[in-house]
């Protein structure tokens, strides 16, 4: 086990450069997901890690060794790949025990390693099985296998559960937390889907175009994120955001959205009045009220979950979504009045999409 | 009542999977039929007859087998085809691998190296003969001109003249000849291995060379018994390379069985010897393509779905 530090790291294929000054650092025993939409480098970044990339600029250290320029099999390192990359000519067996033939381990000590291996993921009868003879979800277990029996100082994982079918990913979504809090081994996964990144992650670092766009806890981003692009990647539905222009006039503040309709400020938001601004509001923040209370909002479509009722709305001509556990039955059409809560609200600049936080 | 059953016999044959593909089978079999099996059958039979050019002849059994086994020609065209076979389908084999898997890695000029390597496949066979029989020549060898004026020989070498330099000079132009074949096919075969699988490989700890034998070499077999299996078949018949460079020569070191069939019958008229002589390379043939059916059978790793 052992800590990893990302510094500054940056990497360019020709001339496009791909990581633009990442600095990421990860304690021992922690799990850490790297989370952003698809093409922003998550995977470059791991595999700059695991040293199938080459670092362009920056540092990387693992356990305090900078491992710029060691070659993978020395960095102690072991990786799950998106399609699980087993060697289809050789049994489960032989699959986990492949990288400890190549080191010259004891026949019984490999022996001992498959097997409690096999034992944690459930791989017993399946020793002697050939990869195509498995389901994904077995496969996906062997994959596992071969980065466990090697007890290294850090896993790496890349979308490790795109290939899985629904059910499936949840389920193994579960057993892959368990198997960290068991093995306790320092993780980086790699995801583009923030529902995983909020239920495995102890640290999740948000992604664009090659930079970090902010780095805490799961509960820590979803209630402070740090601009209108984190606040719309994190939290499922995503945030509404509905644009305005700030008003302060006479010590109130609001936000002015045509045909009449305003909305308090949250309390700590800056801005200057006259300021174009995006009004932040995550739809589970939305309540339905009475009578004058709240803004007016015309029903498009109502979607029951079972669980909860999604409500599809306008406010103003803009497309609002609101949860409600409640279940209604509007039809569409029907004017219906909503209030965003003010206090878990959001401001941020139209223009540059930065929180407008004191 | 009867058109109705009649209907229905038509029906049940039509929807019959065994009796519909026996019938779509048939244009292909009646091909088959008549242009791989009658000249085979005409063979087997000329063979056993004693027929000559301008001379039908009558059966007279195994008489042409039982005087080649007699025939010393004939047995050295046998050891010499086998020879040939054997040495150039190795070289082919270790080279072509070569060369496919250079070829694989990322190099300058990917494409434009890709194509170079396939030229000695694309000119016409004949034609590359000659220019070998030209670089052969006892006086205007283009090879012995650079290494006398290298100074590394003095005089010049006497390509066909000799039986040993004659093998070795048809070998190598067959060698050459059949390079791209191997060298391409097997690209092709490498290029069907995921590269995660070495990367994969890698981070285990594998180095270059066991990257190689652990995993691209085991990945590989099945396409490099295929691709083998092809090339001794065409090594093994080979007639164009020798007919042109050697014409069997000198006193037949170079003969192969293909080509000691087609002197005796054509030129030299016996055409039943000609046709006993090719006959008699089937049983390698057949033992040729039964190896390789063996070795092609599916491993275990190959069988189950492929998701
Ligand atoms: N070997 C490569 N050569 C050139 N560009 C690459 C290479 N690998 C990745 N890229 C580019 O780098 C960017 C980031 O890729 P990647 O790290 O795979 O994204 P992610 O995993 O976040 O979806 C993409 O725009 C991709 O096209
Ligand atoms: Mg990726």
């Amino acid at each position: 086990m052992a800590s990893v530090s990302i510094e500054q790291a940056q990497k360019s294929f020709g001339r496009t450069q791909v990581i633009r000054g990442v600095s990421i650092s990860i304690d021992d025993g922690e799990f850490c997901v790297l989370v952003g939409p698809s093409g922003c480098g998550k995977s470059t970044l791991l595999r700059m890690i695991a040293g199938l990339e080459e670092i362009s600029g920056g540092q990387i250290r693992i356990g305090g060794d900078v491992v710029n320029d060691m070659p993978p099999k020395l960095r102690d390192i072991a990786m799950v790949f998106q399609n699980y990359a087993l060697y289809p000519h050789m049994t489960v067996r032989d699959n986990m025990a492949f990288s400890l033939e190549l080191a010259k381990r004891d026949r019984q000590f490999i022996e001992e390693r498959v097997s409690k291996a096999a034992d944690i993921l459930g791989l017993n009868d399946l020793l002697q099985r050939y990869p195509r003879q498995l389901s994904g979800g077995q496969r996906q277990r062997v994959a596992m296998g071969r980065a466990i029996v090697r007890d290294p100082r850090v896993f790496l994982f890349d979308e490790p559960l795109s290939n899985l079918d629904a059910n499936l990913r949840v389920q193994m979504r579960t057993e892959i937390k368990e198997l960290h809090q068991r093995l306790k081994t320092t993780s980086i996964y790699v995801t583009h889907d923030q529902i995983e990144a909020m239920t495995m992650a102890d640290k999740i670092v948000v992604m664009r175009d090659g930079v970090v766009e902010q780095i805490g806890a799961p509960l820590e981003i979803y209630d402070n994120p740090a601009n209108q692009f984190v606040a719309g990647f994190i939290g499922s539905p995503s945030m509404n955001f509905l644009p305005g222009i700030l008003r302060r006039q006479s010590g109130v503040a609001q936000v002015e959205f045509g045909e009449g309709v305003t909305l308090p400020v949250p309390r700590a938001a800056t801005g200057e009045d006259g300021q174009k601004v995006i009004y932040g509001t995550r739809p589970e923040h939305i309540d339905l009220v009475d009578g004058s209370d709240g803004v007016p909002a015309e029903v498009v479509v109502v979607e029951p979950t079972g669980a909860d009722t999604e409500v599809f709305s306008k406010i103003a001509g803009i497309e609002v979504t609101a949860v409600f556990q409640q279940r209604h039955e509007f039809k569409p059409g029907l004017v219906i009045r909503l209030r965003p809560d003010a206090n878990r609200a959001f401001l941020f600049d139209a223009a540059s999409g930065k929180r407008l936080l004191a | 009542m009867a058109k109705s059953s009649s209907q229905s016999l038509l029906d049940r044959f039509n929807n019959s999977a065994n009796a519909l593909g026996l019938v779509f089978m048939l244009p292909a079999a009646a091909i088959l039929l008549v242009f791989l099996t009658y000249p085979l059958g005409l063979g087997l039979w000329l063979g056993l007859t004693d027929t000559k050019i301008g001379r039908p002849g009558v059966f007279i059994g195994l008489e042409n087998y039982r005087s080649l086994f007699n025939d010393s020609v004939f047995w050295l065209s046998v050891f010499n085809t086998i020879g040939y076979t054997a040495v150039a389908s190795v070289f082919k084999f270790v080279l072509g691998l070569i060369l496919a898997l250079l070829l694989n890695q990322n190099i300058a000029l990917k494409s434009f190296m890709r194509a170079i390597i396939l030229l000695p496949w694309i000119v016409p066979t004949t034609l590359s003969a000659i220019a070998f029989w030209w670089m052969y020549d006892s006086q205007f060898s283009i090879i012995s001109w650079v290494l006398v004026k290298a100074g590394l020989i003095d005089h010049y070498i006497d390509f066909l003249g000799d039986r040993w330099n004659a093998r070795i000079s048809v070998v190598v132009a067959n060698i050459w000849r059949g390079i791209p074949f191997v060298a391409i096919s097997l690209l092709a075969g490498l290029q069907t291995i995921s590269p995660s699988l070495y990367e994969a490989a890698t981070i285990d700890g594998a180095t270059p060379w066991q990257r190689f034998r652990f995993i691209t070499y085991p990945l590989l077999t099945p396409i490099i018994a295929i691709v083998m299996t092809f090339s001794v078949l065409f090594t093994f018949t080979d007639f164009q390379l020798i007919y042109v460079i050697t014409r069997g020569g000198p006193v037949n070191a170079t003969h192969l069985m293909a080509t000691l069939s087609f002197q005796r019958a054509i030129p030299g008229g016996q055409l039943a010897e000609g046709a006993a002589i090719a006959m008699a390379m089937v049983p390698f043939l057949i033992a040729a393509i039964l190896i390789s059916f063996f070795g092609l059978q599916r491993r275990a790793w190959q069988q189950g779905s492929k998701d």
